[in-house]
């Protein structure tokens, strides 16, 4: 099968003005979400490891506004941001990191392991790369049950080096799979760059030798991102088999809580910030194109604001797991 | 309003920390991602960053003060248009910290395992293989269930590496018997993402050796998800094929694998010897709800034992059977040392020791019962198993005897296992290495005294 490279281009021609406004929206829930998650860690209310999107928030809203119910989403560790966007409850999946008994896995997964069966997401994985071969096979069970749906198995450039992954790709491309594998490269396996981990940084050439269909897209600007999942869902969704999409993204934060990213000068990530952030970009493009005036921006602020608020309120109330928790949900008991 | 922005917890142990740097001063405006200071906490120099919006209103604490205790107000923000004069006007309320009470309520006990529903009586019976029973409980769950499938390497076109899937590829076509790459990491997490999307996968392993570069899965993938999906991702599949040692196949090809799994909560671990527990356990495995691993053993294959002939005949998961009655002695084993057990147990009866075999059936859960109900008879134990003794099923055996039936011993419990060595290839090192019938009449002999 011959393998395709879809360059795409940040373009807002074929993008209407209200699914702009509803992205700008989606990316700044995610942003203030995460802001609000740092600095509940700070606070000792979140434990353990908490890795942020923040900076990230392109792709995973632009990609999931192509999916359709009943398509399945999987991704690493770096999960908060991908909940967000397949519809779960911000307050779910607050109270989840910090542990408490409305938190979506009760309490009892923590930032790296939450799921919802009804919204499609299924982790949340914190091994890495370990999603993919997951991925991989709620792609087989849309084939095998013929039910129309795809997997979107999303990972990082770190994970890119992980056996696990070729492995699923070959099986993949060998049962043409309805899966799209979405690289979020954001420059850094933890403190290691993309150069120092892999002999060769295009990432997206990995899928070529597997038949699988390769792109590469700027993850800073959500318009392009929204148009190259469009294009691939339909690829995938016709039974063509699986997509590689390479995202370039970049990570604000460090790695988790506790690196200080002393592995890249400030001045990168001052220009990334300054220049591509993709809701400053999309928000410039809003005002150019008067689809939005200052009244309604304030308005969709306040509106972020308040739902934050409330699930960091709801994740400070809601009362730790009753300890009885601590013997359920080991086995599913038989019927 | 004013925020408190509050010395913060910058790694998983950072109690305190020192403010070696302020890079805003009074008066200074910030918006949300714009750098306040440089914090060290016990791994590094970290950097904070505003959340909010504002005029830095009061730098609470100096450059360099060493430390501060998480939580402590370190600055005040101001919102909007206030003056730095209504900071003392305003009370500041402090968010509320983080709790780290001990929960000694967690010690609550943990339940007791459901009692398994008596194993049925069945009167008429057919000869089998093992081969083939394994071969009928699979074919009868596919016919049962259109989301049962087996996938494995060489399980379809060459009808199987040890034959088991004779047949099935004929029956049920090769979208549900699914030859795949030789790839076990990949298709075990496969296999786990089918069975999250609402399948039930049969996963075969050619031999469990090969399962190792597939545990991460079968392990944080498969047994662990229910729980830290609060309930909400179980993941019904069965991991199955040989396990142990075949014969003259060397060290990387003969290993028993039962304590290992044993070891997991959220796994159930088989261990059928005759061709009626492979047949009524397997059948239970792949209807059950759970990730099972299911150890097969190759020397086994090939031998016949009376099977009930009843299209609905399957065995509880969880229940041993006793195999041989007797008085003096009990006998534990599993998989392909009952037979040998057995053997032992006719040689002592010559000498005037009658031995009761108990058959495990299953390692995880572990009928317990069984095993204290005999020992209260015999009063002696004697475990076998062809893994290392060393944490193996033989220990988890002898200290459930030791909590529950310490009073009823005569004699402390005896292992008799593989010796402590890789599997040697030469055939005369080989038979030294397993577990042999002589052994075990030796040690339950010990455990007599005789």
């Amino acid at each position: 099968m011959a393998t395709k490279r879809g360059n795409t281009k940040a373009a807002t021609s074929s993008v209407g003005s209200k699914v702009l406004i509803q992205f700008y929206r989606d990316m700044l829930l995610i942003r203030r979400f995460e802001e609000r998650a740092g600095q509940l860690y700070g606070m000792g209310l979140i434990g353990g490891f908490c890795h942020l999107y923040i900076g990230q928030e392109a792709v995973v809203v632009g990609l999931q506004a192509c999916s359709k119910p009943g398509d399945s989403v999987i991704t690493s560790y770096r999960d908060h941001g991908h909940m967000l966007a397949c519809g779960m409850d911000p307050k779910g999946v607050m109270a989840e990191l910090t542990g408490r008994a409305g938190g979506y896995s009760k309490g009892k997964g923590g930032s790296m392991h939450m799921f919802s069966r009804e919204k499609g997401f299924y982790g949340g994985h914190g091994i890495v790369g370990a999603q993919v071969p997951i991925g991989t096979g709620l792609a087989f069970a849309h084939k095998y049950k013929n039910d129309g749906g795809l997997s979107f198995a999303y990972f990082g450039d770190g994970a890119a080096n992980q056996g696990q992954i070729y492995e699923s790709f070959n099986m993949a491309g060998l049962w043409k799979l309805p899966v799209i594998y979405v690289i979020e490269n954001n420059k850094y396996g933890m403190g290691t760059s993309v150069q120092r981990a892999s002999a060769s940084p295009d990432l997206h050439k990995r899928g070529e030798p597997f038949g699988l269909r390769t792109m590469t897209v700027d993850g800073m600007s959500v318009t392009a991102v929204y148009e190259a999942g469009r294009d691939a869902t339909e690829y995938v969704r016709s039974g063509e088999g699986p997509v590689l999409m390479e995202v370039n993204t970049y990570r604000y934060r460090g790695h988790s809580m506790s690196d200080p990213a002393k592995y890249r000068a400030k001045e990168e990530l001052q220009k990334m910030r300054e220049q591509f952030d993709p809701i400053d970009r999309l928000r410039a493009e809003l005002v150019e194109m008067k689809a939005m005036d200052e009244d309604g921006f304030k308005a969709i602020d306040k509106e972020i604001k308040d739902i934050v608020t409330a699930a960091a309120e709801f994740s400070q109330t809601s009362p730790e797991p009753d300890p009885a928790e601590l013997w359920t949900d080991i086995l599913v008991e038989a019927a | 309003m004013t925020i408190q922005i509050l010395m913060p917890a910058l790694s998983p142990t950072m109690t305190e920390g020192k403010l070696t740097k302020w890079l805003v001063k009074e008066g200074d405006k910030v918006s949300s991602g714009k750098i306040l200071a440089e914090i060290e906490t016990d791994k590094a120099t970290m950097e904070l960053e505003a959340i909010d919006e504002g005029i830095v209103g009061k730098l609470l604490v100096s450059e360099g003060s060493e430390v501060i205790p998480v939580n402590q107000p370190i600055a005040i923000l101001l919102e909007g248009d206030e003056k730095a004069s209504s900071i003392k006007a305003t009370s500041v309320t402090t968010p509320m910290a983080a709790k780290t009470e001990s929960i000694a309520a967690a010690a609550a006990a943990a339940p007791q395992a459901a009692t398994s529903a008596p194993e049925k009586e069945y009167t008429s019976f057919k000869t089998q293989t093992v081969r083939e029973a394994l071969r009928d409980a699979i074919a009868e769950e596919m016919r049962r269930d259109p989301n049962v499938f087996l996938m494995g390497e060489e399980v379809a076109e060459y009808q199987g590496a040890y034959k088991i899937s004779q047949g099935l590829l004929d029956e049920f076509g090769a979208k549900r018997v699914i030859d795949t790459p030789i790839t076990e990491h990949g298709f075990a997490g496969l296999s786990v993402g089918a069975a999250f999307g609402g399948l039930r996968p049969i996963v075969e392993f050619m031999t469990f050796n090969f399962a190792m570069q597939a545990i991460d899965h079968i392990i944080n993938s498969a047994a662990k998800t229910l729980y830290m999906s609060g309930g909400q991702l179980g993941c019904p599949v069965v991991f199955r094929g040989p396990n142990g040692a075949a014969a003259r196949v060397g060290a990387q090809h003969s290993q028993c694998y039962a304590s290992w799994y044993a070891h997991i909560p959220g796994l159930k671990v088989l261990a059928p010897w005759s061709a009626a527990d492979a047949k009524g356990l397997l059948k239970a495995a792949i209807r059950d709800p759970n990730p099972v691993i299911f150890l097969e053993n190759e020397i086994l294959y090939g031998q016949s034992f009376e099977v009930p002939a009843d299209d609905d005949f399957i065995l509880p998961i969880g229940k041993a059977k006793v195999e041989r009655v007797g008085a003096h002695v009990t006998i534990v084993a599993f998989s392909i040392m009952v037979g040998k057990a057995l053997q032992a147990a006719e040689i002592l009866a010559k000498e005037g020791i009658e031995a009761e075999v108990i058959n495990l059936r299953s390692i995880r859960p572990l009928d317990t019962e069984t095993i204290i109900l005999s020992v209260q008879k015999t009063n002696r134990c004697v475990t076998v198993e062809e893994g290392w003794a060393t944490s193996g099923i033989g220990c988890e055996i002898a200290a459930r005897i030791m909590e529950q039936a310490f009073d009823d011993l005569d004699a402390p419990v005896a292992r008799v296992a593989g010796k402590d060595v890789p599997m040697p290839y030469a055939a005369n090192l080989e038979v030294m290495a397993l577990p042999q019938i002589a052994d075990i009449v030796a040690a339950a002999k010990s455990v007599c005294y005789r």
